[in-house]
């Protein structure tokens, strides 16, 4: 539940911090809305934990400003800045029962015991742990010690809960589970959500936006849909999903739309950049968003390849081509569609594409 | 194969031999009926260890021991323990040069030490006293602490105290409820670990000490250049046990550590 009227619950102001000469997190602006849930998504080591730090209060910027709630928190130790964290490897205290545990954040604001006691079966209830209080973190496994986690958190409700890869250690299946198990808690508790990964598939399904994150810079900010169907920068078209990578020379007047020579036939692209027509550039398309035909219902449009492999994906097929160059692109159409266009391999084809999908990059 | 495995079982006899022999020896020259060291021993009795428990000398000797072991293992393990924290967590300037300075006495020579405490001693009128005593046996203990607390310190997750401070803990009570529980083991057993030392200590105790404040190693000492007798025996014997308590403590106490693990 994004609230826009009560402002940003978060925002970061040219944050900069380096270690030594080597900027770990390079002027990153941003605001985080009431209730929003935004996710950091980026490469190893592109900055993404380093500024949750200093969101956390955990290290300090270089410079720049974080303004939590309204006010300025530079000179806020973390146990005074209302935020919840949940660390990549737990860090639940390992001499404490999972109770205990939970029970910490509430001691620490001297919540009055029986209260205290309340609100902590309530937590667990909400983790779908309600009968593991009295056990320690290693007699769980790594989704329950997780939960804890989560729970110990949540449960004094802290205006900003931050999360650093809290599903990286753990299998699929359960991730996946706990994927919708943490968006249901967001959308239930109302809480304004930082959420890390590398994961782009986990940042897609469960934020409102996200930030992706390069060599310490936000390359673009954005709801999914932003970065997936209009990425801003060819690394957010790369790593943001599945994208053919394919070479052009832009044709025509300047702007938005215009033509492009790909493989020596003029196709429609979209271009955000200004450049003189033969300039090279690369279109990012999406598998997705290639149509196939055959050459025989040939308009005359369309660039020729040839079908070299047709891989089964169960709900999807997938569509390997040849360009004439030797380019191999890929191409993914659901099972119905795939079938009805009757290609097998070997055979010619010809590739086109809407040209709000083929999205041209400086090369 | 087998070859090896014999060899190896010779070799570990032998060096179990070598290390318990001693003590073997010195345990049944304690029960010895012969007014010399004599071994093997012509006849058994008890009268050593009689000799011990009535003579003035030996009580002192018990008690003086144990008023330096008591505070020595205290204030050793609290500030051993405070070291390894600033030096292991703190942002000190120059931890590596009083890391090193407070680790020295494991290295310099003890009698180096014990000779540097006499000097600086007299000076300020230490000599022969208890506080004099208490503080040397600190001096020599103290790396003892710092490095098993530093050790534990070493392995404990930086995370747990960052997760605290999040959950709204203080520095302080970080430190008291999630650091020190943690550390807690380590800490219980280097106390003993100083404790036992202390009790053992020889060098420092003859350099401070004077003829009223004499441990009991320092009585062993000046025993054995005296009239030797099997009481020396009694009571190496009987520090011996001691020790063994002590060990058998540490034993103990990692065991129930483990479990949490
Ligand atoms: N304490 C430190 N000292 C020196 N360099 C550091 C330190 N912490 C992080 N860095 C560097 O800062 C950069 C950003 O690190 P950060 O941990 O924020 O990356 P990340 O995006 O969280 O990566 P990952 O996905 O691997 O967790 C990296 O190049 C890293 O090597
Ligand atoms: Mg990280």
């Amino acid at each position: 539940m994004i609230s826009p009227e009560l402002g940003p619950i978060l925002e970061l102001r040219g944050i900069r911090k380096h270690y030594g000469r080597h900027a770990a997190v390079d002027d990153v602006s941003l605001k985080l809305r009431h209730g929003e849930f935004l996710t950091f998504l980026g490469p190893s080591g592109s900055g993404k934990t380093t500024t949750l730090m200093m969101v956390a209060g955990l290290q300090q910027p270089d410079s720049g400003q974080i303004i939590l709630a309204g006010k300025p928190v530079d000179r806020l130790p973390p146990y005074k800045r209302d935020i919840g964290m949940v660390f990549q490897h737990y860090a639940l205290f390992p001499h404490m029962t999972v109770r205990r545990n939970v029970a910490f954040p509430l001691e620490m604001r001297g919540t009055p015991r029986a209260e205290a006691e309340r609100m902590v079966t309530a937590a667990l209830a909400m983790v779908g742990l309600p009968d593991h209080g009295d056990r320690l973190p290693r007699q769980l496994s790594g989704g329950q010690q997780q939960r804890v986690a989560l729970a110990r958190a949540m449960v004094y409700r802290p205006a900003l809960l931050l999360m650093d890869e809290p599903l990286g250690a753990l299998d699929k299946a359960l991730r996946e589970g706990l994927q919708l198990e943490i968006k249901r808690l967001h959308r239930e508790q109302r809480m304004s959500v930082l959420y890390v990964t590398h994961d782009q598939s986990e940042a897609l399904t469960m934020s409102d936006r996200i930030a992706v994150f390069d060599g310490g810079r936000i390359q673009q900010i954005g709801t999914p849909s932003d970065l997936y169907e209009r990425p801003a920068t060819r690394f957010v078209a790369g790593f943001v999903g599945e994208t053919n990578f394919v070479p052009a020379e832009l044709l025509g007047r300047e702007g938005e739309a215009r033509r492009a020579l790909v493989a020596g036939v003029p196709m429609p692209v979209s271009a955000r950049f200004l450049a003189a027509p033969g300039t090279p550039a690369v279109l990012a398309i999406r598998p997705e968003r290639l149509r196939l035909s055959a050459p025989a219902d040939d308009d005359g449009g369309g660039v020729p390849a040839e079908l070299v492999d047709l891989i089964y994906l169960g709900n999807a097929r997938r569509f390997v081509l040849r360009l004439p160059g030797g380019q191999e692109w890929s191409a993914v159409m659901q099972a119905e569609a795939a079938e009805a266009v009757m290609l097998r391999p070997g055979d010619a084809v010809r590739l086109s594409w809407n040209e709000v999908h083929a999205t041209a990059f400086p090369a | 194969m087998g070859r090896w495995r014999l060899l190896r079982a010779l070799a570990c006899t032998l060096v179990g031999i070598y290390l318990i022999a001693p003590l073997v020896v010195v345990l049944i020259i304690s029960f010895s009926s012969a007014a010399f060291l004599r071994f093997p021993p012509p006849g058994f009795s008890l009268r050593w260890y009689a000799n011990l428990a009535n003579d003035p000398a030996w009580i002192d000797a018990t008690w003086v021991s144990i008023q330096v072991l008591v505070p020595t293992a205290v204030l050793s393990t609290a500030l051993g323990t405070a070291a390894a924290l600033a030096l292991i967590r703190g942002r000190l300037p120059g931890a590596g040069f009083l890391g090193a300075a407070l680790m020295a006495p494991l290295v310099v020579p003890g009698i180096i030490t014990s000779a540097g405490l006499y000097i600086i001693y007299r000076t300020i009128g230490l000599n022969g006293t208890l506080t004099g005593m208490v503080i040397g046996h600190v001096v020599v203990t103290l790396p003892y602490v710092i490095a098993t607390v530093g050790s534990a310190l070493r392995s404990l997750d930086p995370r747990l105290e960052a997760a605290a401070a999040t959950l709204g803990a203080p520095p302080s009570a970080a430190f008291r409820r999630i650091t020190l529980p943690l550390l807690a083991p380590a800490v219980l057993s280097s106390m003993l670990f100083a404790a036992v030392l202390s009790f053992d200590e020889l060098i420092v105790s003859l350099f401070v000490g004077s003829a009223r404040l004499r441990t009991v190693p320092v009585q062993m000492w000046s025993n054995i250049r005296g009239d030797f007798d099997p009481t020396v025996a009694a009571i190496a014997s009987l520090c011996f046990l001691v020790a063994l308590i002590a060990l058998g403590l540490e034993a103990l106490l990692r065991r129930r550590n483990g479990d949490r693990e």
